[in-house]
């Protein structure tokens, strides 16, 4: 049984490898986001036979799901830029397609080829070192290591929580958490402080795709209730519900739906914003009674930990989909082609 | 030895792989690409070299792990949201070296 | 080995011999069309016997249920993503492989 144990988790380092360099040497870009999408399949199956499935969880919900759902739209809107910039850009496009393909090969041009392979092969040299580096130091640690794990074990019950994982995100290292969704909202206000994004939609979402929206969005938000429920005690949790909720999102776009104007101003701003302000509200709160920063009672904690990851959970949700969507919506003016085409559903 | 070992080599792999393609290509898409198998890599390591705790479980690395996946989604969204900000600026979303020509 | 054992092993088998037969076609069919209906209807079949098998060995009913919700989620989302797979690429124009 061992040996099958060996046999399959071998098979899957080798295939995760392979997809990694299929994914950044392929030539063509859609091709390559594709096969980084299986790669994150794949890396939710090595996380469960590392006995982790609340990471199992999050990669297979945002490592593949989100991220590949947010590059794909990239690169979407990057062909319609090149679409849209008239001759001489779609002309610099087709040029530095195929250049980009012989990058590989470097096959710029034959005066700097050389310089080029050569310093791949200083690149390569190099990269094995710190590889060789890596490797020997991983092999020379210790092979048993506790870590905090005792410490964690040892204050469970103190947490609130049955689930280490949640225990150690919501009240051991609840700073880590905090500055996290503080991340996230900071990401959010980059992206909608650069330049309004073409709007990207499915021109026809088509029946099956409708369809499949109405279907699958109310057991998505089930999905998440459940996951945020369950995280107390079993793998789940605020970003794993909050990544659910942002699938249903993406999935809503896609499908041509788009929230009603009024919910757009602060209505949205107060989704985005709420996960956080609760959070902090809650961290400050904690010091009146003479207690510290983010120091939960354990009389409370659990109520405390629902509480904060309840409201984690919409915010994530509402600003993962925010970043899907891209540019800023705007509350006041509707763009002339949002009302005719594909734009309110309701 | 047990089994964590390979998928810490396989890490190690993935984030040479990664840091590789970072430096060859000049496209941002793969750059971009190329910084999400690097974290990969990054995060088989650290709950890999986790499972030594063993018959425990270290929840630190797994939280420390879900915590890095969301932030790696927020900024490969950025970082899409900076390069199509490029193209539109530039013209091109890739770096072009200057010396080579 | 007990009945039931033996039973979830056939049917495993059973559904990886699926699994593989659909992959077969994905790489060999010769174009999307086809590789589409090799891909999906095999895999689903598969997956459904792998399922049977595994409620076989479930402890509980709400495992069965959640097995059976996965099957049923696998089989929409395969059903409605060929489809649309197949309708953009009609859409793009591409004809069907005829001999």
């Amino acid at each position: 049984m061992t040996l099958l144990q060996w046999a399959f988790d071998g098979l899957l380092g080798i295939t995760l490898i392979w997809l990694a360099w299929r994914t950044l040497a392929s030539a063509d870009l859609f091709k390559a986001i594709v096969l980084f999408i299986a790669f994150g399949l794949l890396m939710s199956l090595a996380w469960v036979r590392l006995n982790a499935p609340d990471i199992a969880l999050a990669e297979a919900a945002i490592g593949a799901g989100l991220t590949g759902a947010l590059l794909l739209v990239a690169l979407a809107r990057l062909n319609v830029v090149a679409a849209q910039t008239g001759d001489i850009e779609s002309n610099t496009k087709q040029i530095s397609a195929p250049e980009d393909s012989a990058r590989t090969t470097a096959v710029v041009g034959q005066g700097v080829s050389n310089k080029h392979n050569l310093f791949q092969y200083f690149l390569v040299l190099m990269l094995s070192a710190v590889a060789a580096g890596l490797a020997y130091a991983v092999l020379s640690l210790p092979s048993e290591a506790p870590g905090l794990s005792r410490d964690v074990a040892e204050n469970l019950n103190v947490s609130g929580v049955s689930n280490p994982v949640t225990a150690v995100l919501l009240n051991f290292r609840g700073y880590d958490t905090l500055l996290e969704m503080a991340v996230l909202l900071l990401a959010l206000l980059g992206v909608w402080s650069l330049n309004r994004l073409p709007e990207q939609y499915e021109s026809s979402p088509g029946l099956v795709l409708d369809m499949l929206s109405r279907l699958l969005v109310p057991l998505l938000l089930l999905v998440a209730g459940y996951l945020l429920w369950v995280g107390s005690r079993a793998p789940g949790g605020a970003f794993q519900a909050g990544s659910v909720l942002a699938a249903a999102g993406v999935l809503l776009l896609l499908a041509g739906w788009r929230p009603a104007a009024r919910f757009l101003g602060w209505p949205l701003r107060f989704a985005l914003i709420i996960g956080l302000a609760v959070f902090v509200s809650v961290a400050l709160l904690m010091m009146l009674p003479g207690g510290q920063l983010l120091q939960l009672p354990p009389a409370f904690a659990g109520a405390l930990i629902l509480l904060i990851e309840t409201a984690a959970t919409l915010s994530i949700g509402v600003t993962l989909a925010a970043l899907f969507y891209g540019s800023r919506p705007r509350s006041e003016q509707i763009p002339p082609h949002h009302t005719g085409s594909g734009g309110e559903n309701e | 030895m047990n089994n964590a070992y390979l998928y810490a080599l396989t890490g190690i792999v993935l984030f040479t792989l990664g840091l590789y393609a970072l430096i060859i290509y000049s496209h941002l898409l793969r750059k971009i690409l190329a910084i999400n198998i690097m974290a990969s890599g990054v995060f088989l390591q650290l709950v890999a070299l986790s499972t030594r705790a063993r018959p425990l479980l270290d929840a630190v690395p797994h939280a420390m792990v879900i915590t890095g996946i969301v932030v790696a989604v927020s900024a490969t969204a950025l970082a899409l949201a900076l390069m199509l900000r490029l193209r539109d600026a530039s013209g091109s979303a890739e770096l072009i070296e200057e010396s080579t020509e | 080995m007990s009945m039931t054992e033996f039973l979830t092993l056939l049917l495993l088998i059973a559904g990886a011999f699926f699994y593989i037969a659909g992959t077969v076609g994905l790489l060999r069919f010769p174009d999307i069309y086809s590789r589409l209906h090799a891909l999906t209807k095999a895999d689903n079949l598969g997956l459904g016997l792998i399922i049977v098998g595994l409620a076989l060995q479930a402890d509980s009913l709400t495992v069965i249920f959640k097995l059976i919700l996965i099957w049923l989620l696998v089989l929409l989302a395969s059903a409605s993503v060929a489809h649309m797979v197949a309708r953009s690429a009609q859409q793009k124009g591409i004809k069907p492989w005829t001999r």
